[in-house]
């Protein structure tokens, strides 16, 4: 098997099919072959958009080695992700690289309890999936603010023995949070071996704290601010059990009992007010492409006249 | 490739050229480029790089070539710049070295080929890194991929893993005789620690730009983005991908910590984190590009640590307009393992040195920003492992320090990646490969190591001169076939 370089100029990571799965999320089906061929579940990406772009990690939903496509699902919501959401099928990236960070344990430990928060959804799935062919009975627990922000509900039935589904405001399925729905569980009986959380920074302390009294394991899968992947530069240090570990290397799965998601939440505030300034010059140019563009139309409409 | 002895066409008798005082390096002004990061040294111009050039004293048996990790013919390619042929000691230097343009920039030199010259005993010693540079800027300007000499090829392809100091030498000496040669980076770009690591003000990424396009016009492939152990496993290479032999240089990699309280603050970073912002990612040219840095303008910054790492931090950290630099060394100024010009540029600069100072406890505003260190100072006790005398904590001597960032540079342990993906790559009670120390071969049939993934942190000159030593290796194995 031969494969073909990646190496700029001689690679670009094409865009063969991009399409909003919801406000502000789309899914971007990727030309990486190295990347499709490796990737297992747990495991993400890093990416460089341009030139001048900053490295961001992102979820990868699924791969497929034959097609040497990788899949990533995107939400907008600095300059970096809406910048890339901008992109359609056809497009190019610049860089991007991985499989990075440890699969998850694959293994049937009996009952998993697979909890996608938003977008972390996307980070869930392919471990849902993968525990389920391991002979897991998977029932999962999807949320969103809305119903909009419910993704993958129809690949997480596919591989889930039983999904729930929450909505914080009621507009879709049941009213309330995925830990009312974990409560429940835990609350009726349900043997659970293990729960896996991926979400917001939030939803994933809450999980942690209900299960911690429990004694279930439980599985998280974080997102702190990272450059490299490689364990190179040791931005991605979180705090586990009072001592510093790489999410890119060591994880990015960890035991939920033993992560301080404090700190978490403190380390990724870091560049607040550089990535807001970040995303108003970005406003603001597109603003004035957008004026740039309505310009043009009028004074080619004039010509037209003329 | 070899040149018979002439007699030396230097025009001063050598008592005289003794007497002769070691050119100066032209340099930015010390206040001007403390704010920018444009290079310090200017280089120097013909004439005076060949009055420097007279003042070697031609020995019989030179030091400075048995000192060099790669073993640059130092007098020879000398003595042809005082003949004016400035071209012909760039190729003389290319017989050992690959990268020229890199090692006159940042070599230790002091510690290798200037160290042990004969002119140090009357004086300064011949400039050997000065010189070096000189010529490898003007073969640059000169350029002409014609004067490329290349064996005829062989057939044997090898994989190079990791495009720093020693991935970049193995696979210049490679592609010389006649191998193909692919190297595999894991950032965007190629230059592994010269890209991420070294600040524009001591090494201009055009140079390393022009050092690699150098080995593009050599035949060397180079594939930006992949991670081998993550997006390419060794044993892919060395069974799918039809590799013959594999060069590991994938460095030092995870940097350390203290271990003391308030790590995790905000405004506490690894020196590799600090530089690769900078560096890699021109964090310095917020917003044009992307990558954010915390604002430094009138902060008070530490770097923790006295190699040229820390050095590198903290010097970039006054360029982002820092009020007070401070570097934090718990031995001192003697045990400093940075290199000697750094010291000094950086104290020019406005540096401010505290050695024989350690800090306990990053201090914390409450709310997970830093606002302070608490350091205790030392004195030096018996010497330790390293033969270097050990710190020795003086009681009651704590004081905190305020600062809004702290650097910590106090080294790095092995990155795993690349030996928990490879079965049978032995590794030592550290995790770093276990190589050869003359064929750099590994545990494993084909796969060599080296650089800092094999001795931990050390200089870029001792990653070339391991990966000297691997291409004689692997050259060696593909032309002989045994292991």
């Amino acid at each position: 098997m031969t494969i073909k370089a990646e190496s700029k100029g001689a690679f670009v990571f094409k865009i063969v099919h991009a399409e909003f799965i919801a406000p502000g999320i789309k899914r971007f089906i990727i030309e990486a072959p190295r990347i499709a061929r490796k990737q297992r579940p747990g495991q993400f990406v890093i990416i460089r958009i341009n030139e001048n772009g900053e490295r961001i990690p992102l979820t990868i939903e699924r791969s497929d080695p034959e097609k040497g496509t990788v899949n990533i699902v995107v939400q907008s919501i600095g300059k970096t992700t809406h910048l890339l959401n901008s992109l359609n099928t056809g497009d190019s990236i610049m860089d991007i690289v991985g499989p990075l960070g440890k699969p998850s344990e694959i293994a049937n430990f009996g009952t998993v309890v697979a909890i996608g928060g938003g977008v972390g959804t996307a980070m869930a799935y392919p471990t849902a999936a993968a525990m389920k062919r391991a002979g897991n009975r998977v029932i999962t627990i999807l949320g969103g603010r809305n119903k909009d922000l419910v993704i993958l509900e129809r690949e997480m039935r596919e591989v889930s023995d039983t999904v729930f589904v929450t909505t914080d405001d009621g507009s879709y399925a049941d009213k309330g949070l995925v830990t009312d729905k974990l409560r429940q569980l835990i609350e009726n009986g349900t043997r659970i071996d293990l729960v896996l959380a991926v979400g917001p920074i939030p939803m994933m302390r809450a999980v942690a704290d209900m299960t911690r009294k429990e004694k279930i394991h439980t599985m998280v899968s974080l997102n702190p601010i990272m450059i490299d992947g490689t364990g190179m530069c040791g931005g991605c240090r979180v705090l586990v059990e009072g001592k510093s570990e790489f999410a890119c290397v060591d994880g990015p799965e960890f035991d939920a009992h033993r992560v301080d998601f404090a700190v978490l939440v403190q380390r990724n505030s870091m560049y607040r007010d550089a990535e807001k300034r970040s995303m108003d010059d970005y406003k603001c140019q597109l603003e004035k492409a957008k004026n740039g563009a309505i310009h043009e139309e009028l004074t080619s409409a004039l010509e037209a006249k003329r | 490739m070899t040149t018979t002895p002439t007699k030396s066409k230097n025009p001063v008798p050598n008592k005289e050229r003794i007497k002769m005082p070691r050119q100066h390096m032209p340099e930015q002004p010390a206040l001007e480029r403390a704010k920018q990061f444009t290079e310090v040294n200017l280089g120097y111009p013909e004439e005076v790089a060949r009055q420097e050039a007279i003042r070697c004293l031609e020995c019989a048996k030179p030091t400075c070539t048995k000192d060099c990790p790669v073993g640059v013919k130092v007098k020879e390619f000398v003595q042809l710049i005082v003949e004016g042929n400035y071209l012909g000691a760039a190729a003389k230097i290319r017989e050992d070295n690959v990268l020229p343009a890199i090692t006159g920039r940042v070599c230790p030199q002091e510690d290798h080929c200037e160290g042990g010259c004969l002119l140090c005993k009357r004086g300064e010693s011949l400039g050997i890194g000065y010189l070096e540079r000189f010529v490898a800027d003007y073969e640059q300007q000169h350029f002409d991929s014609k004067n490329i000499v290349k064996a005829p090829p062989t057939g044997k392809k090898v994989a190079v893993v990791g495009s720093g100091p020693s991935g970049l030498t193995v696979a210049g000496d490679l592609v010389q005789r006649g191998h193909q040669v692919h190297v595999f980076e894991a950032l965007h770009e190629v230059g592994g620690v010269l890209v991420y690591g070294i600040p524009e003000f001591r090494l201009p990424k055009k140079i390393i730009r022009e050092q690699v396009d150098y080995m593009r016009a050599m035949g060397v492939e180079f594939e930006t983005d992949v991670v081998v152990g993550r997006t390419v496993t060794i044993d892919e290479l060395l069974e799918e991908e039809g590799y013959d032999a594999v060069f590991i240089g994938t460095g030092a990699g995870l940097p350390q910590f203290m271990g003391i309280p308030g790590e995790h603050l905000n405004g506490v970073y690894s020196a590799n984190e600090f530089l690769t912002r900078i560096n890699l990612m021109h964090a310095y040219e917020f917003p044009k590009y992307d990558e954010p840095m915390v604002d430094f303008r009138g902060k008070d910054v530490a770097v923790i640590g006295g190699g040229n790492t820390a050095l590198d931090a903290i010097r970039s950290a006054l360029r982002l307009g820092a009020r007070k630099a401070y570097v934090l060394y718990r031995r001192s100024e003697v045990e400093m393992p940075a290199r000697l010009e750094e010291v000094k540029h950086a104290k020019q600069e406005g540096i401010e040195f505290q050695v024989l100072t350690a800090p306990v406890e990053f201090l914390s505003d409450g709310k997970g920003w830093l606002t302070g260190a608490r350091c205790i100072k030392m004195e030096l006790g018996e010497p330790d492992a390293s033969g270097r005398r050990r710190p020795v904590e003086i009681k009651g001597s704590e004081f905190d320090l305020p600062l809004s960032v702290a650097v910590i540079a106090i080294g790095t342990s092995a990155n795993p990646i690349v030996q928990s993906t490879t079965p049978g790559l032995n590794t030592n009670k550290k995790g770093y490969i276990e190589a050869d120390a003359t064929s750099q071969r590994t545990s494993r049939k084909g796969v060599f190591a080296g650089g800092d993934i094999v001795t931990g942190s050390a200089t870029v000159i001792l990653a070339m001169g391991a990966g000297r030593r691997a291409a004689k290796g692997i050259h060696d194995y593909l032309t002989a076939g045994d292991w």
